[in-house]
């Protein structure tokens, strides 16, 4: 009769099992969740043998075969496991939350034995240039707003480190599908702050024709689609963008940028089980920055944040203080590495604070304190701490921050007063692009258009060309 | 217009939604090929290419007793199921293009619920005919993120129903983002799936999602009714760089057929002329078609000269053809399967009343199903759509009893 092991020791046995497996600084570590075992190469699929599982799929490594237990397996097409004759329920969440990797403490130092990425003068130095630029666009774009010269702007503030170092960490042709919070990416790549002020403008060098609200972006040529209101409609799209170079096999992989709130959605799920079950280089960078709108990240899920769910999905996932830069920077590349090299999507859970009301639209005030949001402004400001480490470098100094800070802000004015003062788009693009060519009923109505214009000219606006 | 890469064996189709002026030279390049295909010369000289083996369907309103759509060629030409024919084409597409794929549920080893993709897996590997997990809304966005990056997919909805779980994507994203990011992105996708109402399959899987989805800005939609139109439509949604829903109907999988041996296309954005009439305009698509063509057999009897078109392209309506019959006939009837609210019935009679206001004797008919959940108990699924003697009620009511 088989002797049933005590379901902790089981637990240690997997554990073990687990952390025999190639060593690698990014793997899950801790858990006290009851045993269930993944085959762990593909070839062990659910019609796999059990007797094939034994060879392929044992956790252990030589000293514990001597177990009972370990030949005895129940095989369901479901799940190939091992089992238990008590009752016990599987805890709700770890006993202790996922460890947030971090780099750089709070006052931009190097924390001590901390992993260092290879981070050159040049390319830090590139980095911060762009997350001052991104600050001081956001502040100046969202006065422009308040002014009235366009009707709607959302800030990254407090993201900037995500934005940027994530950028920096991917290849240029990546694809990167976005939530609406991350212009950084597309100013890493290039996008011009004349090239943000068209769209927010809706002017006639809008790359989008004024089809979109302010702050949703999108570029071809940059690989970075435009955004897309909805939340998390753009989770599956980077599957399936993955899927595609997969198929292609072009050693490239998808990143896919989403709040917390965004993980509730039910295209996060179906992205995510998508991406694990295919198998393909996408990297879900999840921006859990505590608000969705009014919504407290308590009332959005019960889980340990959202890093706890690439384990659900049989994905590897890892939680990283998204304030850090050089933390962010160093797990998107390790992240992209494993995706390209090994064909698999990653979860990056990168926590922050959403410093900024959640939109133009949005008073914060009325649901957070005014002070809670002044303590992350300023003390925990990811640009400011990235500051310090590169002064503690010898790389930066506050000669150069005046420069920096003077000449960012004088080419978002000047960005600003160009693409306002441009024409708007013409009403033939009110009609283009729906089909890839003009179709019968839509030239019709286009007609239609023109001769009540034509008739009514006083009381359309007069910035509208109407050609 | 909708034109298919130029490659030089590509046949082309013409469609109507060109320039204005060239609706006539289209029409007569095309009757032109239509001779060529019955005749069965090979070379053909069309407007932009030099391809030797051009094939159209072509319906046209002028009154010659033949259908324009289905095969009556003695010479070869092969027999085969409304299945088998969207398999077909989907399958010379895949051959064609290796950027195109299936994905969808059981569509890989198990060969798709209607078996139109079965066989692929082994040919084509199953990467490219990809089995995924059941989250429509995920699969079709996923569709829509491969096609911005380069893919053909045609996604196959086990039953159109279920695509309503992929309302959000495909309402918000697949007929949007080619506007929205002002050009820079296409989705060349199609979406398919057998649906309209069965043989008691309940009302979950007897939707009509033509009605839903017909008002999404950047969408086409087209209905296939024989396998000969089902194989040519398969093939132009794959080709067109518009996202397509191809909307295929449950009873129909086992019409049978003889089809060209040779590779050929159908136009998208035209209707099909099924019998030339005098008397009535006749305007129905899928399964209907063939209650209309049963009913046309009891009014031909009694003496009435019934057009009846299929319109096939149900976004956008070929007002072209319509057109040219209305003022023929001067009576309409529409014969649909959506519910008379809302439906491509409610929509098409008001674009011919728009613009055919002045050729109409009458009002304009419409017989569509009933404003219920489509019930299991088999006559009461009956009572829900439209049968043969009421469009014959209805078409004497129109023209008056002889």
């Amino acid at each position: 009769m088989m002797v049933p092991k005590p379901a902790s020791s089981w637990a240690r046995l997997i554990t073990t099992g687990l952390l025999r497996r190639p060593s690698h600084p990014f793997h899950a570590s801790r858990s006290t969740i009851a045993p269930v075992r993944f085959p762990s190469s593909p070839s062990c699929g659910p019609f796999a043998s059990v007797l094939r599982e034994r060879q392929f799929c044992s956790s252990s490594s030589s000293g514990d075969e001597s177990e009972d237990h370990l030949d005895e397996f129940l095989d369901f097409p479901g799940a190939k496991v091992g089992f238990i004759n008590k009752i016990k329920f599987t805890a709700e969440r770890p006993q202790e939350p996922v460890p947030c990797f971090r780099v750089l403490d709070d006052h931009g130092r190097l924390i001590k034995d901390a992993y260092m990425p290879e981070v050159d003068k040049p390319l830090a130095i590139r980095m911060y240039q762009n997350m001052v630029t991104l600050q001081v666009m956001d502040t100046l774009f969202f006065e422009a707003q308040r002014q009235g010269r366009f009707s709607f702007y959302l800030t990254t503030f407090g993201e900037e480190a995500i934005n940027i170092a994530s950028a920096a960490a991917l290849n240029n042709d990546d694809m990167v599908y976005a939530q609406y919070r991350e212009p950084g990416v597309l100013m890493w790549r290039g996008f011009t702050l004349k090239e943000f002020a068209n769209q927010c403008f809706s002017n006639v060098a809008d790359y989008g024709k004024g089809r979109q609200m302010p702050v949703h972006y999108g570029s071809a040529k940059l690989n970075y689609p435009t955004v897309s209101s909805p939340i998390g409609t753009q989770l599956p799209h980077a599957v399936g963008a993955a899927y595609a170079f997969k198929m292609d096999q072009k050693p490239l992989c998808t990143t896919t940028f989403f709040g917390e709130g965004a993980s509730s959605e039910g295209d996060f799920h179906g992205a995510m089980n998508f991406a694990a079950v295919l198998e393909v280089p996408v990297l879900f960078i999840c921006r859990n920055n505590g608000f969705a709108i009014s919504t407290p990240a308590s009332e959005q899920f019960k889980s340990d944040g959202v890093v706890a769910k690439g384990h659900a999905y049989g994905m590897r996932s890892i939680r990283v203080d998204g304030n850090d830069t050089l933390a962010m920077y160093a797990t998107v590349k390790a992240a992209r590495k494993m995706a390209v090299e090994e064909s698999r999507p990653i979860l990056i859970e990168a926590l922050t604070y959403r410093v900024g009301h959640h939109s133009t639209s949005d008073d914060s005030g009325k649901y957070r304190k005014g002070d809670e949001m002044q303590h992350w402004k300023t003390m925990r400001d990811p640009v400011l701490r990235f500051r310090r480490w590169l002064e503690g470098e010898g790389w930066w100094d506050t000669d150069a921050e005046q420069k920096l800070r003077s000449d960012a802000r004088n080419e978002v004015i000047s960005a600003l007063q160009s693409a306002g003062s441009q024409m708007k788009q013409p009403l033939t693009n009110l009609f283009t692009d729906v089909y890839d060519t003009i179709p019968r009923n839509l030239i019709q109505q286009e007609k239609e258009l023109r001769s009540t214009v034509g008739r009514h000219h006083e009381d359309y606006p007069s910035d509208v060309p109407l050609y | 217009m909708a034109m298919a890469a130029a490659a030089p064996t590509v046949p082309i189709c013409h469609g109507r939604r060109a320039s204005p002026c060239s609706s006539k030279q289209v029409s007569v390049s095309v009757s032109v090929a239509m001779r060529a295909w019955a005749s069965k010369s090979s070379s053909l000289s069309s407007s932009s290419s030099k391809s030797p083996r051009l094939v159209a369907a072509h319906a046209t309103a002028v009154a010659t007793k033949e259908a324009a759509s289905t095969t009556s060629s003695s010479q070869g030409g092969h027999e085969l199921l409304m299945f088998e024919a969207l398999r077909e084409g989907l399958s010379e597409e895949m051959e064609r293009d290796p950027k195109v794929c299936v994905i969808g549920e059981d569509v890989g080893d198990y060969g798709g619920s209607y078996k139109v993709t079965k066989g692929f897996s082994e040919k084509f590997g199953s990467w490219r005919v990809l089995d995924t997990p059941i989250a429509e809304n995920s699969f079709t966005g996923m569709a829509i993120g491969s096609a911005m990056t380069g893919l053909r997919p045609v996604v196959e909805g086990m039953n159109m129903g279920f695509l309503l779980l992929a309302y959000n994507q495909i309402a918000n994203n697949c007929g949007m983002l080619h506007y929205t990011s002002g050009g820079q992105f296409t989705i060349p996708i199609v979406i398919r799936g057998p649906g309209g109402v069965g043989r008691q399959l309940g009302a979950e899987h007897s939707q009509r999602l033509e009605s839903y989805f017909q008002s999404v800005p950047g969408l086409q939609m087209v209905a296939c009714s024989t396998p000969y139109n089902a194989k040519g439509l398969m093939k132009a949604a794959i080709r067109c760089e518009n996202p397509v829903i191809l909307y295929e109907h449950v009873l129909l999988y086992n019409l049978k057929e003889k089809i060209p041996d040779e590779e050929y296309v159908c136009c998208l954005e035209e209707a099909e002329m099924v019998r030339p009439g005098t008397e009535i305009t006749i305007l129905t698509y899928s399964r209907m078609r063939y209650h209309v063509t049963q009913a046309a057999k009891t009014l031909v009897d009694r003496g009435y000269d019934p057009e009846i078109i299929d319109i096939r392209s149900l976004k956008p309506f070929d007002m072209y053809t319509i057109g040219e019959s209305v003022r023929k006939t001067h009576r309409v009837l529409i014969v649909e399967e959506c519910m008379r609210t809302g439906g491509i019935g409610a929509s098409l009679r008001s674009a011919i009343m728009e613009s055919f206001w002045d050729e109409l004797d009458g009002p304009i008919g419409c017989l569509s199903s009933q404003d219920v959940p489509t019930p299991y108990s088999g006559p009461l699924e009956e009572l829900t759509v439209v049968q043969p003697h009421q469009i014959v009620t209805a078409v004497e009511n129109l023209c008056g009893k002889k």
